[in-house]
């Protein structure tokens, strides 16, 4: 049990457990209920019952009773297990659960969402899978996406990898939606890959009838029998439960905190539209399911820093980034893809010392352009890498694995400058900002 | 009939909108709109596991309909938590302390910690598919005539988004009401007197309009329970009129008792069920009737041993057919046929021999068809062959819809706890002590008691003290009362004329109560008459003047009284043949004279001294 101090002290002296039914008498009122666990950030003042009219309330226990009324055991959920027979005619297709909304429960033990689906409870959930492939599922790691690391990129990349070498004819990876635009584009550049890697996850906890992470996984599963064999992130379109967009996984953002059509294509257009049942190409450049040999290339370089420029912020930053041996520096910086004048001896520096810094805009939307204003140019001189259209996580991400692929710092900033996944676009069209 | 023989068992439960700021858990506006939506969201929803696993009877059956969900959301009146689309904000705890002050007015013990529920409803009406509720107060009681009732629960719930109409796909409904702050007062279900169930309901009423609680329509909703001891708990919703409540009853224990003879008769006669569904389109391939010949398909079930049961009437024209018909228009039929009403429709008694032969009904069987488009018309007969099941088994277990005129009509099987888990999202809520105390300080009088003491203190009729209280005036009556005028005039004010000049068409609700104290404040000073307040007001309210000046322009300002009496000399001037003829006898010709011309702007009291005065000195 989570309780502590003086309500554990309290239920432990009647020797009562969570589960138990009991009766606790106050001075006016008395509650007959089930002892539930109590969220460990809440206080030892009270405990938790559930009462026959299903209600929770806390009981306060300094005037309190307990009496056991019946020994019980602690509730769990339990789910029929699944027994699907493969079907030849459909593709194979693997899901692969990194944690996070799309595969959670509510835990009333902490009062909050937290992962504790595999991915095997995502078919459980949602029997029409089944219609559109057959499914194998994988938990890699159960995490919520706020705690994923460059580390854990490299294992999602050999789960999926593993799975494309067994024969899967695509990949879905369901993520927590905090950082999937992040482990989408270090997918896309440690991947080559022959089939399609979906990545999906939910806005509303799969706990709740409303949870958009029905139609995401559905979609998802489907883009993952499609001919767009790249690593795409694939979530509601808008906010009705009708259709999912497909973004390419380094063109794509998590724009709103807590909207069902969060991510967005940025300076790009979604490469598809998709439902259940079909899906329609709205962007024929993509790469086509067989074109590229399975491959991967999977070393990262942990020691990158990813800076937001500001008005004030002072060099130390990124002094001090150099002086605990970072090896790359992404600045998000202002507009056309500026920083302070202040920053730009450290800036040189940090080059002379062979560590790459790249710079990309806060803007998000367009293409940074070092060569209108005069910081820009000497930003430049000081040997600083523009970085087009890129989105700054990408820039953080793609910087993580260019460092991990090569020492040499020209290289480094040639393959930065290269466009590698699809990350940049040398048009801006119209399209791509709506305001 | 004899309740305590039928082992009739009640329990009332009340819905009050609360009249708070913002929403429980957003801060919209509480307020209905009629205007255009700006925005339309498509959703669907499934059933989902609680937190102790069990599947939700109720909750499960909503989903196999499979509807899609239309809802309407708007830029001002609605925002993203209303539309699922952002985490509910943290409980609002006006609407917290109104709940408190109801509890506490029902003589309720408060709980120590709120905590927040999920309530799974999947029928659409909530965007989350759950409601969010909370048990504030339990083990209340209240005094009745017929005894002690005891109040159960009191809880602090959202309500519901508002149904607006049916699409080919769905339903659609509009996000402004989802979110208002609602409270649920539950009483035990141990009342067995109807009259004492509509007494606990009109109380229950009362001491709701002594706090702040949204009035008008749609604002409350009366919900019962009514069991019998052979039959089982059915919850009656959507119940108007408190005076309804005994019929309502009446007709439900007769439906129970009547199911329960028909379960008896069935017993005896062995009655089974089968499970299996009969293409007969053939034998009406000639029919005449046109329902039938203009459905895709006619399927049929045979119910053996039913035969002359499903016509027998359970409550005034609904027989077991109707409560059957009601389980298949769920999906989506618009009735069905069965054997006790048959030939008819247009179909005749050799298409009902071909029906019994195709389905192979002996004697003592029935048969139950649905003509319709074939996957409608099996669904509509599998809830056909559900309810007829239970038929046998006696009473089932439903929430049902209160009809005008007092029957119930099935709704949707009755709901189970399970439905209920912990909404995460939003923070515990601990009740301090401090809080409850200030509002206990502070409950404010109930109605009753109310209408006690401006009776008692202002000297008013109960009459008018009880319209007084019954619409909400009192506050503005006592604020009134600093004029030295007749209390019950200004009682009447309030009371009756505003209330006839609306209904006459003048905009009384533009006066606020500084203009009544614009007009009290005339009759106190003796410049207008209490006759003229009526009309006064109209041309306040009709012409947005102020007091004096309507008073003015409908020549209503009292005049000095050396004014009325030049008047009263010259009407006398004028008739001096009359008073010589009749002398004091010219009295009565002459007030109306004076009457009709002064009318409004004297007091007849001082006219008729006048007006004697001046007669007697022509004597």
């Amino acid at each position: 049990m989570s309780y502590r101090g003086r309500a554990r002290k309290f239920l432990e002296s009647a020797s009562i457990d969570v589960g138990d039914m009991v009766r606790v008498e106050k001075p006016d009122v008395t509650y007959e209920g089930m002892v539930l666990d109590r969220a460990d950030d809440a206080d030892d003042r009270h405990i938790v019952l559930k009462l026959e009219n299903g209600y929770n309330i806390g009981v306060e226990i300094s005037d309190a009773m307990i009496e056991l009324l019946e020994k019980g055991s602690e509730p769990r959920i339990k789910l029929p297990p699944v027994e699907a027979a493969e079907d030849p005619e459909l593709p194979d297709v693997s899901i692969i659960s990194t944690g996070g909304t799309v595969a959670s429960i509510i835990d009333y033990r902490t009062g909050a969402v937290h992962p504790a689906f595999t991915a095997d409870d995502l078919l459980r959930a949602n029997p029409e899978l089944l219609d559109i492939a057959n499914i194998r599922g994988r938990a890699v790691f159960n995490i919520l996406s706020e705690n994923m690391k460059p580390e854990y990129w490299v294992e999602t990349a050999r789960a999926v990898y593993g799975e494309i070498k067994d024969g899967a004819d695509g990949v879905v990876v369901a993520h927590g939606t905090d950082t999937m635009h992040y482990t989408s584009a270090a997918l896309s550049f440690m991947l080559r890959t022959p089939v399609p890697v979906v990545f999906t996850g939910a806005q509303r906890s799969s706990d709740r009838p409303s949870s958009d992470a029905s139609l995401n996984i559905q979609c998802s599963v489907r883009a993952a029998t499609s001919e767009i064999a790249e690593v795409t992130v694939c979530m509601h379109a808008t906010m009705d439960d009708l259709s999912c967009h497909l973004h390419r996984g380094v063109k794509v953002r998590k724009m709103h905190t807590s909207r069902r059509d969060t991510f967005r294509s940025m300076n790009a257009l979604p490469l598809a539209e998709v439902t259940p049942d079909g899906i329609k190409i709205l962007e024929e450049n993509y790469r086509k399911r067989g074109s590229d040999e399975l491959e991967l290339s999977d070393r990262v370089e942990e020691r990158v820093a990813f800076i937001k420029s500001y008005p004030g912020i002072s060099p130390d930053i990124i002094k001090w980034h150099l002086d605990e041996g970072y090896r790359g520096i992404v600045i998000e910086g202002t507009g056309l893809g500026h920083c302070p004048d202040t920053l730009i001896p450290v800036i040189r520096e940090a080059h002379d010392m062979g560590v790459p810094v790249a710079m990309t805009s806060q803007c998000l939307n367009g293409r940074v352009n070092m060569n209108v204003y005069s910081t820009g140019r000497r930003l430049l001189q000081a040997g600083v890498i523009p970085c087009d259209d890129m989105l700054p996580e990408v820039a953080y991400v793609k910087m993580c694995w260019v460092l991990g692929q090569t020492d040499d710092p020209e290289m480094a900033c040639e393959m930065m400058r290269e466009n590698i996944a699809g990350e940049i676009n040398e048009r801006t069209s119209i399209a791509y900002f709506r305001g | 009939m004899d309740w305590e023989k039928v082992g009739l068992k009640m329990g009332l439960e009340i819905h009050q909108q609360l009249d708070t700021e913002s929403k429980l858990f957003c801060p919209c506006r509480t307020e209905l709109t009629d205007s255009e939506p700006d925005h339309d969201i498509v959703r669907n929803l499934r059933p989902t596991q609680s937190e102790l696993g069990k599947f939700d009877r109720a909750a499960f059956e909503e989903a196999m309909r499979k509807l899609h969900f239309h809802y309407e959301n708007y830029h001002e009146e609605t925002c993203l938590v209303e539309a699922d689309e952002e985490p509910p904000h943290p409980l609002n705890p006006e609407a917290l302390e109104i709940a408190v002050t109801i509890a506490l007015l029902l003589n309720m013990k408060v709980v120590d910690e709120f905590h927040t529920m999920r309530k799974q409803v999947i029928d659409g009406s909530n965007t989350g598919g759950f409601q969010r509720t909370g048990l504030v107060a339990t083990d209340g009681h209240l005094e009745t005539p017929q005894g002690t009732v005891k109040i159960e629960n009191l809880c602090l719930e959202e309500d519901a988004a508002r149904r607006i109409r049916e699409t080919g796909d769905g339903v659609v409904f509009r996000l402004d009401r989802l979110g208002i702050p609602l409270v649920e007062i539950t009483t035990d279900p141990s009342m067995s007197d109807p009259q004492q169930l509509r007494e606990v309901a009109y109380q229950i009423g009362q001491i709701l309009r002594s706090t702040r609680v949204k009035r008008g329509l749609g604002t409350i909703r009366q919900d019962l329970n009514i069991s019998i001891r052979d039959g089982a708990r059915v919850e009656v919703k959507g119940v108007q009129d408190l005076d309804l409540i005994p019929e309502i009853v009446e007709r439900e224990v007769k439906r129970q008792l009547s199911l329960v003879e028909i379960r008896d008769t069935l017993q005896e006669r062995g009655a089974v069920v089968e499970d299996k569904i009969f293409d007969v389109s053939e034998v009406f391939a000639d029919t005449e009737s046109r329902i039938i010949s203009s459905a895709e398909s006619v399927l049929a079930v045979k119910l053996s041993g039913f035969d002359g049961l499903i016509g027998v009437e359970i409550q005034p024209g609904r027989r077991l057919g109707t409560e059957m018909a009601d389980y298949a228009k769920k999906r989506g039929v618009s009735g069905i046929f069965h054997t006790d009403e048959l030939p008819a429709y247009g179909i005749t008694e050799e298409e009902v021999r071909g029906l019994r032969e195709a389905v192979g009904a002996s004697q003592g069987d029935a048969v139950v068809m649905v003509a319709h488009e074939r996957v409608t018309a099996e669904n509509a007969l599998r809830e056909v062959i559900r309810r007829a099941e239970m038929a046998i088994q006696g009473v089932p277990e439903e929430t049902r819809k209160a009809l005008p005129d007092g029957n119930t009509q099935y709704l949707r099987p009755l709901p189970t706890s399970s439905r209920m888990y912990l909404e995460t999202d939003i923070p515990l809520f601990r009740i301090e002590d401090d809080l409850l105390e200030g509002i206990r300080r502070n409950l404010p009088e109930l109605p009753s008691e109310k209408k006690e003491r401006i009776m008692r203190d202002y000297g008013l009729s109960e009459d008018l003290a009880s319209q007084l209280v019954k619409r909400n005036l009192v506050d503005e009556f006592e604020a009134l009362t600093e004029f030295r005028v007749d209390t019950t005039v200004i009682a009447s004010l309030l009371a009756y004329t505003l209330r006839e000049l609306r209904r006459e068409g003048h905009d009384v609700d533009g006066l606020g109560l500084d203009e009544l104290r614009d007009a009290i404040k005339l009759l106190e000073a003796g410049k207008i008459s209490k006759d003229a307040l009526r009309d006064i007001v109209a041309c306040m309210a009709d012409e947005s003047l102020a007091a004096e000046d309507a008073a003015g322009k409908l020549n209503l300002l009292l005049l000095a009284e050396d004014e009325i009496e030049s008047i009263i000399r010259e009407i006398v001037e004028g008739n001096l043949d009359m008073i010589s003829e009749r002398g004091m006898g010219a009295m009565g010709p002459l007030m109306g004279q004076a009457m009709g011309r002064l009318r409004g702007r004297a007091d007849g009291k001082v006219v008729n001294r006048i007006l004697r005065e001046k007669i007697q000195e022509r004597l």
